[in-house]
């Protein structure tokens, strides 16, 4: 990947995600926050390159501890905004509608 | 070679398919119609991505990664799964910490390596580091604070300095790391050193308060710091989902720090936000009137409409059940219930429509302060359970106050008022309310749980 495309990449993500959650409702901000949180979980496959490469024990030590964090945010990420959203689902079915057009204006 | 080839395609092909699972997934996170599906589109695109990175080429240490992925996910699925749903922003702080640990790692590996091929991967992985060790140590402060393990706020004289100097000491180790000037282990171990204590000591003087916002504002950075590591080990999945994180999450802080009246500099630099000290001007006359729960009872039985202004005590106290429970009673006698959300009630915005979610309160119920604000006025009975600032109504008219312009319920409004409060203490931000004095207000002194409980007994003996 040259630098230049790497730019492109990055500027190109930069407008995705402000317009992805540029109309999000209040309501929504802490599953949201939660949900963008979970998202950078993917730093777990830079770490598990990191670790795959290390060879001495220092660069092996930072590189377990970097997969074990990373897997934690991940994991935790998902856990706990899966449960939130699991119980707007669960109240959704008789106010949904009302809860979506809240907000959004 | 052909096998490494076709290994690489599909790497690249699923990182492309997780990028797209994840902005997916985040767009079908901000709408609450299809909010359920959006954590498992992004959830898919994590599978993906990861079962790829074990085809990686070249890589090796495959029983430390997955011993180190299996204790780091469990603890974590424990975690998440157990932790009470009033906990979720610390939890949030903690893993989005972790992230940011995780992409300060990743830098402080390739640099200790010391094989930089270009200046500009050096940079970034200086940068990227920097900001994930900040991120790391700035949101375990936060997590601290929020789950009442680190009850005060260091603050003193030159505190901005000192943290200036850090940064400054920290950019300059950086800068010489990745020029080649002092690529040795000990620079590197001094630069993560500074970023680790920048990020406790910007973080430490902010208060429990502001918190949210400066949760979001690293979790923001922690996806900054990917989007730069994935630069450096040329991962575009890294870069997209970082970068989208990124732009999103100021976005998203922006907009907090908004609905609490504070701009961002504000809350990272002014030091307020859990002890205002000498906060109001004027001193509030008169005194607080107490209730018993049976007046209480009888008052709002025969009420036309109650509306209901929860706060983060009532979560606290774990009432939420019984206030729903005493609502359905009240609906039951034919009076119109209403809750009035606060943007920021809870500890963050939208959480304690999670916390009444989970108590099964229908959405219709529930209305934010813009649609509320216009009903007090109609109101019989405003019940204030567990909250405070947010319907002082000195941020209406008092300009000295700490929180003078920020937008509140106006409760006062109502022709009862009734606060539910533990105690005479001040709120979390330690500014004295005036609602509490006025004259159609009264108080029921009592944990939250218990006082509703009290309600519901008083409502049906009626």
């Amino acid at each position: 990947m040259t630098g230049i495309v790497a730019l492109y990449i990055f500027m190109l993500a930069a407008f995705t995600g402000y317009e992805v959650i540029a109309k999000v409702p209040v309501i929504l901000h802490t599953p949201l926050m939660s949900g963008s949180n979970f998202v950078h979980g993917i730093v777990l496959v830079g770490a598990m390159v990191a670790l795959g490469n290390a060879v001495t024990p220092l660069e092996k030590t930072i590189g377990f501890v970097g997969v074990l964090l990373a897997a934690g945010n991940a994991v935790g990420g998902y856990a706990v905004t899966e449960r939130m959203l699991e119980m707007f689902k669960s109240s959704g079915a008789r106010g949904g509608k009302q809860g979506g057009g809240k907000g959004a204006h | 070679m052909d096998v490494t080839f076709s290994a690489a395609a599909l790497i690249q092909a699923s990182y492309l398919l997780t990028a797209f699972l994840f902005i997916m997934g985040l767009k079908r996170m901000s709408s609450p119609v299809t909010a359920r599906s959006g954590i498992l589109w992004a959830g898919a695109g994590m599978l993906v991505a990861t079962l790829a990175t074990f085809f990686y080429p070249g890589l090796t240490n495959f029983p430390l990664i997955i011993v180190a992925i299996v204790i780091g996910s469990s603890i974590a699925w424990f975690s998440g799964r157990r932790v009470a749903m009033t906990d979720i922003p610390q939890m949030i702080a903690l893993y989005n910490g972790m992230g940011g640990g995780a992409a300060a790692a990743i830098a402080a590996v390739e640099l200790y390596r010391g094989e930089q091929t270009s200046t500009a991967g050096a940079t970034l992985a200086v940068v990227g580091g920097i900001i994930g060790a900040v991120s790391f140590s700035g949101s375990l402060i936060a997590f601290g604070k929020l789950q009442g393990l680190i009850r005060k706020s260091l603050r003193f004289g030159g505190q901005q300095l000192l943290n200036l100097l850090i940064l400054a000491a920290a950019l300059l180790l950086g800068g010489l790391i990745a020029a080649g000037v002092l690529l040795t282990p000990a620079a590197v171990t001094g630069l993560f050193a500074a970023a680790l204590l920048l990020g406790l000591s910007m973080t430490l003087p902010i208060g429990g308060a502001d918190m949210p916002v400066v949760i979001s504002l690293y979790n923001a950075l922690t996806g900054l710091a990917v989007a730069f590591e994935g630069f450096v080990l040329g991962n575009a999945a890294m870069i997209i989902a970082g970068t989208v994180v990124g732009s999103a999450g100021t976005l998203l802080t922006q907009l907090m720090a908004k609905a609490m009246n504070r701009s961002l500099g504000n809350v990272l630099f002014s030091g307020f936000g859990d002890s205002a000290g000498a906060a109001t001007g004027g001193a509030i006359a008169g005194s607080m009137k107490p209730i018993e729960a049976a007046d209480v009872g009888v008052m709002m039985a025969f009420a036309q409409k109650v509306i209901i202004v929860p706060g983060y005590g009532m979560a606290v106290a774990q009432a939420q059940h019984k206030v729903w429970e005493l609502c359905q009673l009240l609906i039951d006698r034919g009076v119109t219930v209403r809750f009035a959300i606060h943007p920021v009630a809870g500890r963050m915005p939208g959480h304690m429509n999670v916390l009444l979610a989970e108590a099964g309160v229908p959405y219709d119920l529930i209305a934010d302060l813009d649609e509320i604000n216009a009903e007090f006025d109609t109101a019989d009975v405003a019940l204030i359970i567990g909250a405070n600032d947010v319907v002082n109504p000195v941020a209406r008219n008092d300009k000295s106050s700490p929180i003078y312009g920020m937008p509140i319920l106006n409760a006062d409004k109502a022709k009862n008022v009734i606060v539910i409060k533990r105690g005479q203490g001040a709120g979390f931000s330690g500014i004295e309310n005036a609602l509490f004095y006025l004259d159609n207000t009264r108080m029921l002194y009592g944990d939250g749980q218990a006082a509703a409980a009290a309600l519901i007994t008083a409502v049906k003996s009626v």
